[in-house]
């Protein structure tokens, strides 16, 4: 089955690429006050279901998927 | 006899430079394959180069991070053995928890190809014992990936511990407290954004980088 797991950067952290987007954005005339740019990483693993899913999607996650010091994470099931 | 070993992830691509920095000092040494352990008394100290390892996929540095070889990098950190990370290796020392912080993206963006002024900062590493502190020196730079960042109860405890081993003079990439490169704890472990093995010889530019090699 196929889990989504969302990466975001911390908000006390500089997000350059979202800055770089935002101002092309009001560049181009739209009005968008912050942008944040993140992951939506796809997982398709063995389980039954989604909670039985969370732990090893979690254990993943942890792995590598995200680093703790500047990102933030989520699960989503993807129905 | 000992031998320098130079670790190779699939994208490295200065590991021939620090062969070259090793037959120029007449040390033998090895490539170290990131899918393979290694016996770390073999050697006398390891090298991470730089590069674009994974292409720098999911985080710059991540994916080496994980790779099997690290087991046997992290077991001679922990062993004292001197190990040295240069851009993309220091990248991956931070992935591996080996050093502390991380690299971000530079802050106007750009990939920043140039020479640097440097300060030595007075951490205990062997890697700059030829060095003293306060002392001026110029690398090259060629990173798009050079932010160094840690939080504030982290770099308190660089500076409280004397591991932040070289600062920038006018700092290029929005690096925090300028810094360029930090040792781990025992001062063993040094990692750094700018390249040593480009500054050897007075036709490369400067020479500053030898003290970086010449002590192995």
């Amino acid at each position: 089955m196929k889990v989504a797991i969302k990466v975001l950067p911390r908000r006390e952290v500089l997000d350059t690429q979202g800055r770089a987007v935002q101002s092309s954005l009001v560049e181009s005339g739209f009005e968008v006050s912050s942008c944040t740019i993140g992951k939506y990483i796809v997982l398709d693993i063995d389980a039954e279901n989604f909670s039985k899913a969370q732990g090893k999607v979690k254990e993943i996650a942890e792995h590598v998927l995200y680093n703790p010091l500047i990102e933030t994470y989520e699960l989503e099931e993807i129905k | 006899m000992k031998k320098l070993g130079i670790v190779r992830f699939l994208g490295t691509n200065c590991d021939r430079d620090i062969s070259q920095v090793a037959s120029e000092f007449k040390i033998p040494y090895e490539y170290l394959w990131y899918q393979d352990l290694f016996n770390v008394s073999d050697y006398l100290a390891i090298v991470l180069p730089g590069g674009f390892s994974y292409g720098d996929y999911l985080r710059t540095g991540a994916l080496s991070a994980r790779a099997k070889v690290m087991e046997s990098v992290s077991e001679a950190a922990k062993k004292g053995v001197p190990v040295l990370g240069i851009c993309n290796g220091f990248q991956i020392l931070c992935e591996a928890d080996l050093l502390p912080g991380v690299l971000l993206r530079n802050q106007n963006l750009k990939f920043i190809d140039q020479w640097e002024n440097l300060e030595v900062s007075g951490s205990k590493t062997p890697w700059l014992e030829k060095y003293s502190k306060g002392e001026k020196l110029k690398l090259p730079i060629a990173h798009g990936d050079g932010r160094y960042y840690a939080t504030d109860e982290i770099i308190k405890e660089l500076q409280d511990n004397s591991q932040i081993a070289l600062t920038y003079s006018n700092n290029p990439n929005g690096s925090s407290y300028d810094i360029a490169g930090v040792t781990n704890r025992s001062g063993n472990v040094l990692g750094l954004m700018p390249h040593p093995e480009r500054a050897l010889y007075g036709w490369m530019g400067h020479d500053f980088g030898r003290g970086f090699f010449e002590w192995l």
